[in-house]
């Protein structure tokens, strides 16, 4: 059970190798989470998250899971709730893609959607599913400033996050009173190997500062979290530029 | 009731549930039973996720809560059957609130033997976790009060239970977790008046606080201090002593004497339902903290109180705990045994520092231990204060009073807890192994179950 703080005891990540999603496990398990299950393709990354998170003094346990086979998703994400309550589940999988070689490669920009949107809704509704029989728990979703606005620089991983927040939102509000919160987090520039190479965008973050907003989101039974929180004005703003102005600015 | 049907209500639609603290909100189908018939049926029929009984909700954490599956609102269950107006006991449901009580008993000229700061709580309620008042030295726990009660266990049978026993002990503080409390016998205090004779002092500090209670504490059956723990320095643990007892008859001037029995209690409006977040901040309770104090008189002896005044001045704000907003509270109370003061003088001292804006902090010293397996009375001091969630870092600070109060051999009461890490609980409730077994025994099958023992394997 989460305690007054919305500190939970049990967590399950999708998408177990996220640098986001371990740090937000290393800070929660350093307050109150004791079990945790990392579900994500079986892989000697997912197994050395387990470890380190095991070096943090969790109980952790790792499951086979995949974004890009929703008909699995049922069966997976079953077995997990069956084992006991899951206070909280973080949706963090999701692939950045090559946006350059994927408008040249429909099939590989397909994957990104499929991955960041499909795949998400088809495990959010499963974990929406199993979160609402047991009558509590919060559903995390890592969606991104991308989402916000389509930028020509990276519009195909920004509409299957705008995909995937819009998603997030409506099941949000169709789970409110059922005792089950979902936060949609919106993350601006996380440093990260996801994001390796790349030129680092203005108020760019870490995955360390995510988690801390995480923690106080869960406190504050937040909807909506920005990090860093001044994006929040910023993306406002930006969502009102003019089209003829915004595809020139060097975002 | 002349209710003959016994149809149980269909499948209700889950609702919010919280504490009276507002925090950690969980969805449970309520069922409210009207007949102990109806009683069985829910607990036969609740489900996978079990049920948990509920009373008024006063208890500040999740300990009436039960995510996923049903949650007893045993308020309907509320009669009075007999009172034995010669030999001074009640035999009541357990839905029935110690404020319906007090209106029926207090004419008889009787009053319940133990009441907490609210009268808004059920016996039921009282029994499941083993309440406490401020005549704790002298009568100990509600429990011991009560001569036997009837259990609605986990088979669906109806047993009744006789003090002294280990189902009783169990039950006896067990938060709802042995079955269903559906009446109970409970033996009662006299009393000539509705009114209280109350001396009031001021303790300039914590030493000199604890002295008074050590000192006079056996003259009183009812003693309490507010504590202000927003003072610094010389003054930290500086408190407002209460103490008294019920006034006999020739203490009431001629007017009051007329109807010495009146139980009046004033009422303000409720606390509106949206409250602007962080209004208790800490200069606003220092503000209040300060006025308070300063306001009490150093020394006063014979004051008339109100039953109301005296016990429960919060009762006269319906809703106060909205005053914490949106963010809800928690409720922190400790309790370190006597030869532990060095323990309860850091504690108070880091409270104090860490600037908790509290301005209902109470210190009590308690009497002998109460023979209930989770009661948490235990002979020494014990401290309760209120803080908003909000504040930042207040769990990683109440975690570390937590191991403080863990090491001085104390313990943290349940019926407050919203936050507690499970590994604590063993060392602070030595029979936790008991309780268990019993439960196991019992309801194998954890019928009765909350978010409570669900935090905190219970």
């Amino acid at each position: 059970m989460k305690d007054a703080f919305g500190l939970p005891q049990s967590l399950l990540v999708l998408g177990g190798t996220s640098e986001i999603a371990l740090a937000t496990a290393r800070r929660l398990i350093a307050r109150r989470t004791r079990v945790v299950w990392l579900a994500g393709r079986p892989s000697p990354a997912l197994e050395q998250a387990a470890e380190q998170l095991r070096g943090c003094g969790a109980d952790v346990h790792t499951v086979a899971f995949d974004a890009l086979d929703p008909h699995s998703h049922e069966t997976v994400l079953g077995k997990v709730f069956a084992e006991g309550d899951i206070d909280m589940v973080l949706l963090a999988f999701g692939i950045l893609g090559d946006q350059a070689n994927d408008e040249r490669d429909p099939a590989a920009a397909v994957r990104v959607a499929q991955t960041n949107y499909t795949g998400a809704v088809s495990a959010g509704l499963v974990s929406a599913r199993a979160l609402q029989a047991q009558g509590h728990g919060s559903l995390v979703v890592l969606s991104s400033v991308a989402g916000e606005r389509a930028r020509r620089s990276n519009f195909i991983y920004g509409s299957s996050k705008a995909g995937l927040d819009a998603f997030a939102q409506g099941l949000g509000d169709a789970l409110h009173g059922t005792g089950v919160h979902v936060m949609v987090v919106r993350p601006g520039f996380v440093r990260s190997k996801m994001t390796a190479g790349l030129p680092e965008a203005p108020l760019a973050t870490t995955p360390e500062a995510v988690a801390t907003a995480v923690e106080l989101g869960l406190r504050r039974r937040s909807e909506t979290v920005w990090v860093p929180g001044t994006l929040r004005a910023v993306m406002s703003a930006l969502r009102h530029v003019p089209r003829g102005v915004f595809r020139r600015l060097p975002i | 009731m002349g209710d003959t049907v016994t149809v149980m209500p269909a499948d209700t639609a889950p609702v919010i549930v919280t504490g009276w603290g507002r925090t950690a909100p969980t969805a449970a189908r309520p069922i409210r039973p009207r007949t102990y018939e109806e009683a069985v049926a829910a607990v036969r029929g609740c489900g996978a996720r079990g049920a948990v009984p509920r009373g008024l909700g006063r208890a500040y954490g999740d300990a009436a809560q039960n995510a996923g599956g049903a949650v007893l609102d045993m308020t309907g269950l509320d009669r009075v059957h007999a009172i034995d107006a010669d030999g001074g006991t009640v035999l009541c449901d357990a839905g029935v609130s110690l404020h319906r009580l007090m209106e029926v008993l207090l004419p008889l000229g009787w009053f319940v033997p133990v009441t907490p700061g609210t009268r808004y709580v059920t016996v039921g309620g009282a029994i499941g976790a083993d309440i406490h008042g401020k005549n704790h030295h002298v009568s100990g726990s509600f429990s011991r009060h009560v001569l036997s009660l009837e259990l609605l266990t986990a088979d669906g049978e109806i047993r009744t239970v006789s003090s002294g026993t280990p189902l009783f002990d169990a039950t006896a503080g067990g938060m709802g977790l042995t079955g269903v409390i559906l009446t109970a016998t409970i033996r009662l205090l006299p009393v000539e008046t509705s009114l209280m004779s109350v001396d009031t002092e001021r303790a300039t500090d914590l030493d000199d606080l604890m002295a008074r209670l050590t000192a006079d504490d056996h003259r009183y059956r009812y003693s309490v201090a507010w504590i202000d723990l927003l003072a610094r320095g010389a003054a930290t643990g500086r408190a407002v002593l209460t103490r008294g007892d019920h006034a006999p008859l020739d203490a009431l001037p001629a007017r009051a004497r007329r109807a010495p029995l009146d139980f009046r209690t004033p009422q303000f409006p409720a606390a509106p339902a949206l409250f602007p977040e962080g209004l208790l901040s800490r200069t606003t309770v220092g503000l209040f903290n300060e006025l308070w104090y300063r306001k009490a008189p150093r020394a006063r002896t014979g004051q008339l109180q109100r039953i109301s005044t005296f016990f429960h001045p919060l009762d006269g704000v319906p809703h106060w705990n909205r005053v914490y907003g949106r963010g809800g509270f928690v409720q922190y109370q400790f309790v370190v045994g006597h030869g532990r003061e060095d323990a309860l003088r850091r504690i108070v001292r880091r409270i104090s520092e860490h600037r908790c804006p509290s301005f209902l902090a109470v210190l009590k010293r308690f009497g002998e231990a109460d023979p209930g397996w989770l009661s948490f009375p235990v002979p020494g001091w014990t401290l309760a204060l209120d803080i908003p969630a909000a504040l930042p870092g207040l769990g990683g600070f109440l975690d570390e009073l937590d191991e403080e109060v863990a090491a001085a051999g104390g313990r943290v009461y349940l019926a407050k807890d919203s936050r507690m890490r499970p590994e604590l609980l063993a060392a602070m409730y030595p029979r936790l192994d008991d309780f268990r077994a019993l439960r196991a025994e019992l309801d194998p099958r954890a019928v009765f179950t909350s978010d409570l023992s669900r935090r905190l394997a219970l």
